[in-house]
Formats: C-alpha cells, structure tokens, sequence
C-alpha cells in the first residue's frame, strides 16, 4: 500500500556513520521510536526521500549510552528528549539537552522496564 | 489597495439568522444517527457480559447472579462498540444526549428476562 | 550591553487551542530563543494499548485529537489490515476518503478561525466556524458524531452511506463553495492582515526540510511533499494537485491550507463519481503477529503509526508521531528574531495540536 519499508539493524557503534550516510543522500528524519520489548529497548530511526522510507534499528539494554544524532539532524533534539524522558535512556551529545524536563510527568521515566513493575499505588 | 473586503459577509451574516442554537432552551440538533445515549430493553437482556468485555472505558457492569445492568454515564463515550457486539440485540443508542448531573452516579437496572421453557422432547420421540 | 529576561508563554494563552509552554528569552522586545515544554495533557495512549484488545484500540486511537480524530482511526486500521493481510473492500476504501477530506476541511476552517482570532479579527473568526457547522452537520448526518466520528474499524467501516445522501451532499458542495470562496478572499485579498503576515515567522526551504517540518508547515515553504502522493487508500485513483507557495512566511502558511480547502471539495466529488457498489466490510479472524509503519497525511502533516504484535490479542507496541511534534524544531528556528508581538500569530501558523502529541 505504502510501497517498500526496509528496517536494517546496526550496531550501537556503526550509527553515526550509518547516519552520515543518510544525510549525504539528503533523506529527512521521520522519527525516532523505541519500543521496551521484554527487558531491552528496540531504537527505530526513520528515514524518508521521495517516499521510500527506510528505518536502522539499534538494540540497547537500560544502562547503555547511545551518541545523539543532532549534529546531522538539528531537528533531532525533540526524539531524543522525549526518548529520555519517558523510557529513561541515556542519550549523549544532544545539542539541546533539557535535562529531563521536556516532558514533565507525575511518575518519572513512566514507560521504562523499571517502572512497568510497580503496582499503581507504589511510586519509584 | 484592498481594504474592508469583509463588508458584503458582514452585512450578509447581519441579514440573516444566528448561526447558534440557544441550547438547553432550545432543543439541540440531531439527526436519525445521532449518538446520545445507550438504552437497555430489560426483558431480553441474556446476562452474557459481552457489552461488559468490549466497553472500552469499562462503564458497563452485568452481574449474572443479581440480574442487574448497570453503567456509569459518565464514563460511557458512546461509542456504539455495547450496541452492536450484542448477541441478542437489546442494547439501543438513543438520539438524546444525556442530561447533566451534580454528583457521581451509577444507572441501576433490573434484568426482567425469564428463560423460557423449552417442551419436552421425550414425549414427541417416543410418540 | 542589553539585559535578557524570560517572559513565559502559555500554557493558559487565548490563542492556544490546547497547552503548552514556551520560554521565550527576550532583549528588548525581540525573542533571542524559546524553550518549549509539553507534558499537560498526557494520558498515556501508549501504555493503555496493552491492556484493551486490537479491536477495541480503535475506539481509543481516534479520540486521541478531536480535531483530527477520524485520521487517527482510519490509519491504526490501516495499520492492523496490512499486518494481518486483510483485503479492504473498494466502497469502504472510498468513503473513508469522503470522510477523511471532510474531516480536513473541518480542520482547516478551525485553524482559519483560530488564526483570524490571534490577530483580531473576530469577525472573520466567527464567520470561519459558521460555515464549519454545515461540514459538521453532514459529519453528524452520515456517521452519528460531529466531532468523533466512530465509523471505522478494523476490515472496512462500520456505517454505509446510500446513493441518494451521496447526491445530496454532491449538490450541497456547491453552496459550500461558494461560502469558502468569499472567505479565503479575505484572508489572501485583504491589505491589513496582510500587513500582519507577510514576513513574519520566515522558515527557508533547506530550513523546513532538513529540520524535518511536515504538511503545510513545509508546504508553505516550498518544500513539495504530500504523503497522499504515494496512493494509499484510494487516494491512487483519485487525481490532484499539490498546493506549494515559495514565501516560507506566515502568509504563505496561511493561503496553503486556504487553496487546499478547494483541493479537498475535489477530491470529494471525484470520490463520489467515482465510487463503485459493494460491501463495506469483511469478516475479521485471527490475531495481527508483526510490525508495520503506517503513514498517512493529516491536516497538519504526516503521521506515522508504529504498530507490533507478537500473535496475541494485545498489541506489544503502538506508537503514534503526530505531525506537530516534528514541526516544534521548525518553530524554535522561527522564533529566534522575531518580535514579541508576533509570537502569537507565528505559534499559531504551524497549527499545534499539542494533545495529539502527548497522547
């Protein structure tokens, strides 16, 4: 329907250069997800030019530090915050870095393999 | 230069009638589709707890054993999801949006269907 | 050596349809930068997932906006139908393009009102949402809500629209026309709100590209992308053309979304030619066991549902972008140099429809 999507995994340390290709071939940043799948973290980075969307996926556990990817794309600050905010991963380099307070919420990093075994009364 | 292009709506809304309905004096609009509220027929309800199981705000509760229905009107977004899952067709969406309320409250209703007996079978076998 | 302060913005501003904050850093009434800060209004969309089953999420996906909400709906079904394989039939595939045009233009005359507020104008405001009732009326006619209209689900949609109420609303296009006409006049004819809008809010278009602005946000800056290009739904039957404007400022933004308006009664009388007979949904067994990304285009942008599921009845993971979190960065950039006065007007020219950001 949509036409072609390819997801390519990578490596944590291969991302920045996988990026760089990217932008070399002028693609614009779609989005940036993460999904919490049993006990890691599954890092979707999409990337779109005339419609073919082509994603890179990165595979991290909670304590892993990932380079942020906002040199290449100024637009990449608001993902990556966002992804701080909510799933508790460390994000290193971020050219506006708002210090957890993007996204302000009752319960801190709400969506993180941590919190998802509280019970509703109990607070982290 | 193009100044004051608004002049011919201006006077054209000025003309004619209000645009709003002074409601609630004025009864609001509906139409044959419109989604109000969610009526319940008692005397064909079967206790499944089908509507209970596909609300998606949990606004429903069916207790078999006391045979009431009860939902929470302000919890229910009608959403139609109870009207058209049940299996016996007893649930209906009225045109009426529902009135307003003060306090906090659960519709309470009494579930008046009776099984009916089926005949014996014995008898039309062996006969 | 001038002193910097830092008058906050939001979240309770007139101007705002819905919240959010902005830190604006200012040395004598002109902005040097803004912090923007969100987080008012999350529900928790996407923890809520796994606890209701596929179908019923539907429910839940399109009262994520009111504005935007038939859109959210139709592209979660989208998603779920190519995980699973499931053959839309034709007649359901075109009267969600009727309902998804009508639901832009709905938007669009919202934003128009709003914009018409920001600056003033009152009149134009009011006037913007009286011709809005006639759309929603027809929204309430066929579907049973104005706002939240409830009728797709997973296979096809839940209500049929007969031929007679298709030729009627085929007819009634006509007025309505007529009426936007005399509005979109105004807005792109008359000198003093085009001395408010003309280059206010500049985004170039290496800017708006590469920032990753979407919609008309891009649009308006020459940027030529339109995701109802690529011919999802039955959008690859149907023929239009995209609307652009070089300027990249305010009033450029502004006559995007007032030319689309006619693009989009178009579309509705080519869909209702066009639309063959036939059933409106099929029969849906199974569960979804896969991922997708399904796209589609807003009123404000593009959208992106993520969609996973590992073979049960509740999905693993659902993630919706909404196009308003991808134009905040563009925003930012817009806001640097520009005066006090014109942040109102410039916040609001991107179109924030901030709950559908948060979820």
């Amino acid at each position: 329907m949509t036409g072609i999507q390819e997801i390519v995994p990578v490596e944590v340390g291969n991302l920045i250069g996988k990026v760089e290709e990217f932008r070399d071939g002028d693609y614009r940043l779609v989005q940036i997800n993460c999904s919490k799948i049993g006990d890691v973290y599954e890092i979707n980075y999409s990337f779109d030019r005339d419609y073919v969307f082509r994603n890179l996926r990165i595979t991290v556990t909670a304590d892993t530090e990932i380079p942020s990817i906002s040199g290449m794309y100024w637009g990449a600050f608001i993902y990556e915050n966002e992804m701080h905010d909510l799933f508790g991963i460390q994000v290193k380099g971020m050219n506006i870095d708002f210090k957890g307070h993007l996204f302000t919420t009752a319960v801190k990093f709400p969506f993180s393999i941590a919190s998802s075994t509280l019970t509703k009364d109990e607070k982290p | 230069m193009a100044y004051f292009e608004m002049t011919k709506t201006a006077i054209k809304t000025l003309l004619s009638t209000p645009a709003t309905i002074l409601y609630p004096a004025q009864p609001a609009k509906k139409t044959a589709l419109s989604r109000g509220h969610v009526t319940i027929d008692e005397s064909r309800c079967i206790s499944c707890g089908t509507c209970q199981r596909k609300c998606p705000s949990q606004a429903i509760v069916v207790s078999r054993e006391a045979k009431t229905w009860q939902i929470d009107r302000l919890r229910c977004v009608v959403c139609n999801s109870c009207v058209d899952t049940c299996p016996v067709k007893c649930l209906f969406m009225d045109t009426q949006y529902s009135s307003p309320v003060i306090a906090r409250s659960v519709e309470l209703i009494a579930i008046t269907y009776v099984k009916p007996v089926k005949p014996e079978k014995k008898d039309e076998a062996s006969a | 050596m001038t002193k910097q302060i830092i008058v906050p913005f939001g979240p309770q501003h007139p101007v705002l349809p819905e919240p959010i904050h902005l830190d604006l850093v200012l040395e004598d009434e002109r902005v040097v930068d803004a912090i923007p800060s969100i987080g008012y209004i999350h529900r928790g969309f996407e923890k809520l997932v796994e606890k209701r089953e596929y179908p019923e999420y539907v429910y839940i996906a399109e009262r994520t906006c009111g504005i935007c909400s038939f859109i959210h709906g139709a592209t979660y079904c989208q998603g779920i139908e190519q995980i699973m394989n499931l053959e839309v039939p034709e007649r359901a595939q075109y009267l969600r393009v009727i309902w998804s045009e009508y639901s832009r233009m709905h938007s669009h005359l919202l934003w128009m009102g709003l914009f018409a507020d920001s600056f003033g104008f009152e009149n134009l405001f009011m006037n913007a949402f009286r011709i809005r009732e006639r759309i929603l009326d027809v929204m309430e006619q066929t579907t049973g809500g104005r706002v939240i209209q409830g009728s797709c689900k997973i296979g096809g949609v839940r209500r049929d629209i007969s031929n007679e109420k298709l030729d009627e609303m085929h007819r009634d296009l006509d007025s309505i026309e007529r009426e936007i006409r005399d509005l979109t006049t105004v807005f792109l004819q008359d000198d003093s709100i085009k001395h408010r809008l003309r280059n206010v809010g500049r985004l170039s278009k290496e800017d708006a590209y590469h920032l990753g602005a979407s919609g008309p946000t891009a649009r308006g800056s020459g940027v030529a992308i339109d995701l109802r290009k690529t011919g999802y739904g039955a959008y690859g039957n149907l023929n239009f053309q995209l609307v652009t404007d070089s300027c990249g400022d305010c009033y450029g933004r502004c006559a995007v979304r007032a030319k689309e308006l006619f693009t989009s009664i178009d579309l509705i009388r080519q869909a209702i030619q066009k639309i063959p007979d036939g059933p409106v949904d099929i029969k849906v067994t199974g569960v979804p066991n896969g991922e997708f990304f399904a796209r589609a285009e807003q009123p404000r942008g593009e959208l992106v549902h993520y969609i996973k599921g590992n073979g049960t009845k509740f999905l693993v993971r659902s993630r919706i972008r909404t196009p308003t979190l991808t134009n905040i960065p563009p925003l930012v950039r817009m806001l640097q140099g520009c005066e006090l006065a014109d942040v109102p007007v410039i916040v609001l020219s991107i179109d924030p429809c901030i709950s559908c950001t948060e979820r």
